[in-house]
């Protein structure tokens, strides 16, 4: 059993080497194959961030009439909190929005001046909600028009930015989609190459298979190495790969972090390198043995 | 040892390659199956080597039928068979020691014997320096040495050879020739196929004739009549 596993790996190997050009060819494609899923896999994570960052920026502001108690107000906010949808709420009392006002406008003189003549601060107090998905802002808004807010709620911004939000979100939901499709497909495009590639190769090798059987080699013996092969293809492939992306990341990242939220392309890369190494190798080495596996057996039919 | 009873192959309803073949082979005979192409040697010996399976009747090796042998026995049975064909079939990624080798590996036998069988097997068929010669190094002759020897390594108790000088030169042929009378008289069991009229003629062995699948034939010290 163990020779004849030495012997398998032995054979694997010494095929793999003698046949350089088939695996340098074969390889390559895989090559290609794990750049475009690592690609992929990138562009999915600086998607996610730009979206999210996107996502974060909407919110909807409920303003109070200008005579709503405090105590109201935070009543209101505790009700709002206990909703699903609800992620976090901020209050903004009316000095607070004084503040922020006077700070939003210290360069308009004439503003603020007028504002100072003023007997009281016309700035109504606010709650800022934002909602864990963008599709929730529409409910949330419902529950505060029920009779029970009504009164004391002078607007609630929704209303205005309806067009705009419902807009993003289908926008947001859509990209999301679409994503996952042309990933989805990519990948499956991109795995059907590989596997045709490995079938090839072994296609060359159908009359070796066939003489192997008839001189009495048991099915494994003769899969084996072909599986072994397969499977060097895949960690090769991997190899070469991460040495490909290392100074491709290095030389983009700074031209690419300057619009993206996500940071350092680069040290992205660096910190979850274990993590592409691993995740590359297991789809080389599936990839390239399952082929394998495949293929061969179509040759190994006995009688 | 070998039995055929009533042997048909059909590969469909008005291509028969064999018909109702019977005859029976005894140990370390030398046994040359002759006819035309399209006679059914190849089929005969792809059928005795369970490639194929007959349409009808009955091939008994060492009193075993093979016709019902599991697809896990398949192996360990071609094991009892060396084989040589017309065009070699030498593994192409491996050298003459290697392709002799594969044989024993494959059986499943130790790197000691291994390495003490294949150079004599390689002396035997004269080829001691060209172990390391991959086939395409390697002249015509010397290719159905190498399958010769691969045939032989794991001492077969049955040598098939389906053609074995047809892509060869008179003078390689002959070598072949003796080869297999020698291997005949260490005592393995030879079944040659061949439609070459001068070896069979010159061997003076037990001949068996077939016409369009039908055995019409068979002679002790038989000559090529067809």
């Amino acid at each position: 059993m163990f020779t004849s596993f030495k012997r398998i790996l032995k054979w694997g190997i010494t095929n793999f080497w003698r046949n350089g050009w088939l695996s340098t060819a074969t390889v390559s494609i895989m090559v290609l194959t794990l750049l475009v899923i690592t690609v992929l896999l990138m562009v999915n994570v600086v998607a996610n961030a730009v979206l999210e960052n996107l996502e974060n920026k909407i919110d909807i502001s409920v303003y109070f009439k200008l005579q709503t108690e405090e105590e109201q107000i935070l009543n209101v906010k505790s009700e709002l909190e206990k909703l699903q949808e609800v992620e976090v709420i901020t209050y903004v009392s009316q000095n607070e929005a004084l503040i922020n006002f006077k700070e939003k406008h210290k360069d308009n003189p004439v503003l603020l001046q007028s504002l100072e003549e003023l007997d009281i601060n016309p700035l109504e107090a606010s709650l800022n909600i934002k909602a864990r998905e963008t599709n929730q802002y529409a409910s949330i808004t419902q529950f505060l028009e029920s009779v029970q807010f009504k009164d004391a709620i002078d607007k609630v911004n929704y209303l205005q930015n309806k067009e705009v939000i419902e807009k993003l979100s289908k926008i947001i939901t859509d990209v999301k989609m679409g994503g996952l499709i042309i990933t989805l497909l990519l990948t499956l495009i991109v795995f059907l190459v590989t596997f045709n590639a490995i079938r090839l190769a072994i296609y060359s090798s159908r009359e070796e298979i066939n003489v192997m059987r008839l001189v009495g080699a048991s099915n494994w013996f003769i899969r084996g190495p072909f599986l072994i092969e397969g499977t060097l293809y895949g960690i090769i492939a991997t190899i070469v790969t991460l040495i490909i992306l290392y100074p491709t990341f290095y030389f983009l990242s700074p031209k690419i972090s300057g619009f993206l939220p996500i940071g350092n392309v680069f040290s992205y890369f660096i910190s979850n390198l274990l993590t592409f190494f691993l995740l590359l190798l297991v789809v080389g080495v599936v990839l390239g043995g399952f082929s394998s596996f495949i293929a061969v057996r179509k040759y190994l039919k006995q009688v | 040892m070998i039995e055929f009873k009533n042997v048909s192959k059909y590969y469909s309803e008005d291509c028969s390659a064999l018909k109702e073949v019977t005859f029976s082979i005894k140990p370390k005979e030398f046994v040359s199956f002759v006819g035309r192409s399209g006679a059914g040697k190849t089929t005969l010996l792809r059928l005795l080597l369970k490639e194929e399976n007959p349409s009808e009747g009955e091939i008994l090796v060492d009193g075993k039928n093979i016709v019902t042998l599991k697809q896990k026995e398949i192996p360990i049975y071609r094991r009892k068979i060396g084989v040589v064909f017309q065009d070699f079939k030498l593994l192409p990624n491996k050298t003459a020691y290697e392709n002799i080798a594969f044989a024993m590996e494959a059986a499943g036998r130790l790197e000691e014997e291994i390495a003490e069988d294949v150079p004599q097997i390689l002396s035997l068929v004269e080829l001691v320096d060209k172990g390391d010669n991959f086939p395409r190094q390697l002249s015509g002759g010397e290719k159905q040495r190498v399958a010769i020897g691969r045939a032989l390594v794991h001492k077969p108790d049955i040598l098939m050879a389906d053609e074995p000088t047809g892509n060869l030169d008179p003078l390689h042929t002959w070598d072949i020739i003796r080869l297999l009378c020698r291997i005949n008289e260490l005592g393995t069991t030879v079944i040659l196929a061949t439609h070459d009229r001068e070896i069979i003629n010159a061997l003076s062995k037990r001949v068996l004739s077939l016409d369009r699948g039908r055995l019409i034939r068979d002679e002790e010290n038989g000559r090529y009549i067809v």
